[in-house]
């Protein structure tokens, strides 16, 4: 066989119409590269989702070494039971997304529906309580360049009378909050994005798009879903755990 | 070892039947096209209109320097006419110039697959492009901005009353577009090379690219959340940049160089993998140290993200600080010159022609490394204190970003013009404007250097009168510049009428791209090619030239 | 069960398209037991992480709460998003993220930890 030839060999190997199902795109060989290319390119984009997040992360680090106080009377002010509601309800909606994967995986379309509307309901409740918080800290003048007031870091509140800030570092609260509604804002902004895209998901999965073998959408989705979930596993600790127990 | 390779005789050449060109006619078949040689014409397009803007702002600024005082423009004028030159320049030309243009066309074909892996996601990038690109050509008309490219806080979120969200949200959507096209080079090259394509043998184009998309990944959205923060600073005043509030200008100074320094490698690495393909053909030689070539561009996009802080000596950060980052400055300088030195060796006893991509290649060659050396005189601690923000600092980064970039952006156009349009250009006019850059350039740019040392400082629509005669050079310089980049942009556009046919392979060059017809087909390949042989290989051309096997429909 | 998709494909072309970089992993379906077992875990740990930010531990309260934030992290991560079953390249991936994070928050801390040294 002349070894120098180019593109001449693989002309025994035709492609057969039979294991080319509608949903694999013509530039693929089959259908586990076109699965391998489009896992990897979700990755990929998950990877740019660390970093945007980092550089929220990396401010946090600094500005709570600076103004760890602030921080702290920050942290206080926030509903500890809000936060750890919403982490059980993110931590479940993870789970229920995973076993509408699992659905998808073994072709079973109405779990994968049931599942699906769970983990819609469970972002949904995490946005209200998201929302009725932040309704919480406008009403406490506690959102920055809008309406923001650090006379109350002063006095120290119910739950933590100790909270006594001197003037300059009560006004540095600020940071805490600028900080808390960056990453929050950011992180609900995802998840607004995700339950957009779990509704469309949702309206195509009704007429089996998903349960005949082609589960990349619901699979990509499903990681993008545990990512959002895992940027809150940090945020909770980071914003909410500052140092409860003064 | 070198082969001397014939260029074949181009007068039998005929132009293919079906072609991606013309496979499909009318508008709609272009702008929903899914063909990633599609989207790299379009993409040409509309970094060409966009580099002719940036280009007439940079007019605007050499006239305005002719004279000492302030006054073909006000001095907030200028400002607002050098911003839009930075941001378009770097955002909307440089860094998707040679990636989303020749890049999405070769990448494909080079590694041997149909199309990049995600073709939808490609033509979505572009249509961010556009998009992004038009909300800057508004924020440009209604007002303009001020700020520098550089958005610096707490200028931009402060002092002033111009388009700084809309131009903060045009650079937010530019990225994504470049996200994208990273993400898509990325998965391709990892998940789409043709059997028997082993790292190894994949042209050096193609490492540059991988390189440099990891950078864009990477970095890209840092910058994408920087500018979030300006923004909610600017419009409702959250406090992490305002010091008056507690935060810290320099954060954001540290986290916009986070992605701005890696993204000079964004730009320069992909014009770097242009000249290695154009040296080899060129000389007839496999490029001299393939895999140390192929490393240091993965090195240099590694490094890339350690040495942000050489922007910052001067801003206030610690000198501790500076000091490991004056270190590791130095240390990127390293793959840079083995690539140069490598390139060089490839000439070594080659049988070097000078056709006109070779000559920009020259270009590059000697102007980059005198922007690259200057890079390394800036990144010393004590030089930067005299040097930055001087017309140093501007001179340094036009000979890495136009001297290198730009001189690699053209050779690769002209290298692969054959290719993407199946006409050859005009080689005596070509040869002519490519001598016309390089002297126009270095009569711009080389004056500055003097300029700047001697403390001329960038940014200022005046200055005193004894700097008139260098500025004077520079202007005119300009002007014989802007005759270099005309000349290519109309004989080009004549050649696709009346240029010569070119033949599937013109130069004799051994990559996947120059074994199909040209202008490929829209699939490129009739059979998934299966490649036995290393890149650059003259004597496999030579031996499968002998055997004559027609791989052209 | 499993429906191996790759089978339809003829004769695992896959297998020849990637000499240098066997892509080919068994599609793992995991069993909704791992999840539960995942979730509950997971569940368990936020009730802790809650519960021990109570309690005085000094500065090591912030480790306590990082870590356990990492270990749930790497359970949604290793479980629910399968990196587990996963071929390398996508491991090297998610590695490759948390590195940049790194160096961007060392790399900034250089600055931040040294400014009050002052001058030498």
């Amino acid at each position: 066989m002349d070894s120098h030839t180019l593109a001449a060999q693989t002309a025994e190997t035709p492609h057969l119409e039979l294991g080319h199902p509608p949903f694999l795109r013509h530039h693929f060989e089959n259908v586990a590269q076109q699965r391998e290319a489009a896992t990897f390119g979700m990755w990929l984009f998950l990877l740019t989702e660390i970093m945007f997040f980092g550089g929220l992360f990396c401010a946090y680090l600094i500005f709570r070494n600076w103004y760890y106080p602030a921080f702290v009377a920050g942290s206080h002010s926030l509903h500890i039971w809000a936060g750890t509601l919403n982490t059980t309800l993110l931590i479940i909606s993870s789970f229920t997304m995973a076993m509408a994967v699992h659905a998808a995986e073994t072709r079973n379309r109405k779990p994968l529906l049931r599942w699906m509307i769970l983990t819609i309901i469970l972002g949904c409740g995490f946005l209200c309580v998201k929302a009725y918080e932040w309704h919480d800290e406008w009403v406490e003048h506690h959102v920055p360049g809008l309406n923001f007031s650090p006379v109350g870091f002063e006095h120290g509140t119910k739950a933590y009378p100790d909270d006594k800030l001197a003037p300059d570092m009560a006004e540095k609260t600020q940071v805490y909050f600028s900080l808390y509604f960056a990453m929050t804002g950011m992180h609900a902004l995802h998840m607004i994005i995700g339950i957009s895209l779990l509704i469309f998901l949702l309206i195509r999965a009704r007429g089996g798009a998903y349960t005949a073998g082609h589960i990349a959408p619901i699979e990509n989705f499903g990681l993008y879903w545990h990512f959002v979930d895992i940027v809150w596993i940090f945020l909770f600790p980071l914003l909410y755990l500052i140092s409860r127990h003064q | 070892m070198s082969t001397i390779v014939s260029l074949p005789d181009q007068s039998t050449a005929r132009l293919p039947k079906v072609s991606y060109l013309n496979k499909e006619y009318g508008l709609k078949s272009w702008l929903l096209t899914g063909d990633h040689k599609r989207i790299a014409m379009l993409y040409l397009i509309s970094i060409t209109f966009f580099f002719f803007i940036g280009g007439a702002m940079a007019a605007l600024i050499r006239m305005e320097l002719l004279t000492p005082p302030s006054d073909l423009l006000a001095a907030d004028t200028y400002n607002k006419v050098f911003t839009a030159h930075g941001l378009i320049m770097v955002f909307f030309f440089l860094v998707p110039s040679v990636p989303a243009t020749i890049g999405n066309f070769l990448i494909p074909i080079m590694v041997g697959a149909k199309d990049l892996a995600f073709p939808k996601i490609n033509l979505l990038s572009w249509y961010l492009y556009i998009a992004a690109g038009t909300l800057m050509i508004c924020v440009l008309t209604f007002g303009g901005v001020d700020t520098g490219w550089t958005f610096t806080t707490p200028l931009s979120t402060h002092y002033l009353n111009t388009n700084v969200v809309s131009a903060g949200l045009a650079v937010f959507i530019a990225g994504f577009s470049s996200i994208f096209t990273g993400l898509n080079f990325i998965v391709t090259i990892h998940r789409m090379r043709a059997p028997g394509m082993t790292w190894f043998r994949l042209p050096l184009f193609v490492w540059s690219h991988y390189a440099a998309s990891i950078l864009m990944v990477l970095g890209t959205p840092v910058l994408a959340i920087t500018l979030v923060l300006v923004v909610l600073e600017r419009t409702i005043g959250i406090g992490v940049f305002d010091p008056t509030k507690g935060g810290d200008p320099l954060l954001f100074q540290h986290l916009f160089w986070f992605y701005s320094h890696p993204a000079v490698y964004i730009m320069i690495l992909p014009g770097m993998g242009v000249i290695s393909e154009v040296i080899s053909t060129f000389s007839r030689k496999r490029v001299f140290g393939y895999t140390a070539v192929a490393f240091s561009s993965v090195a240099i996009a590694v490094f890339g993200f350690f040495v942000w802080a050489h922007h910052m000596f001067i801003m206030g950060i610690s000198n501790y600080s500076a000091l490991v980052f004056s270190l590791l400055t130095m240390l990127v300088a390293v793959p840079s010159a083995i690539k140069i030195f490598n390139w060089s060796a490839t000439l070594y006893k080659g049988s070097i022609t000078f056709e006109t991509p070779m000559l920009y290649a020259f270009g590059f060659l000697g102007l980059f490394t005198i922007g690259g050396l200057t890079g390394v005189f800036l990144g010393t601690l004590g030089m930067d204190i005299h040097l930055t923000e001087t017309y140093f600092i501007v001179a340094h980064f036009h000979f890495v970003m136009v001297g290198g970039m730009l001189m690699a952006f053209l050779a690769g156009v002209h290298f692969w013009w054959p290719k993407m349009t199946g006409r050859m250009y005009p080689e005596s006019v070509s040869k002519l404007a490519a001598v016309i850059t390089f002297v126009g350039f270095v009569l711009t740019f080389f004056p500055q250097f003097v300029l700047g040392y001697l403390g001329m400082p960038r940014r200022y629509a005046a200055y005193p009168p004894e700097f008139q005669v260098l500025n004077v050079f520079s202007s005119a310089g300009a002007t014989v510049l802007g005759v270099g980049y005309l000349l290519p942009m109309l004989y080009l556009t004549w050649s696709l009428k009346y240029g010569k046919i070119a033949g599937p392979n013109p130069w004799q060059a051994t990559g996947l791209e120059w074994q199909i017809q040209s202008p490929p087909l829209t699939e490129n390949f009739e059979e998934t090619p299966i490649v036995t042989h290393e890149a650059y290989d003259y004597e496999w051309l030579e031996s499968r030239k002998g055997s004559e096997v027609p791989t052209v429909g | 069960m499993a429906p191996s998709h790759s089978s339809d494909a003829p004769h695992h072309q896959h297998l020849h398209i990637e000499p240098s970089e066997p892509t080919h992993h068994e599609e793992h379906i995991v069993s909704p037991k791992v999840y539960m077992v995942i979730g509950a875990c997971l569940l368990v740990l936020t009730a802790s992480t809650t519960a021990i930010s109570y309690v005085d531990l000094g500065s090591f309260n912030a480790v306590v709460a990082l870590a356990i934030a990492c270990i749930k992290m790497s359970l949604v991560v290793l479980f629910f998003m399968h990196i587990k079953y996963s071929s390398r390249l996508t491991m090297l991936t998610v590695a490759a993220g948390f590195f940049t994070f790194l160096v961007l928050i060392t790399m900034t801390m250089t600055d931040y930890i040294s400014r009050a040294w002052g001058r030498w």
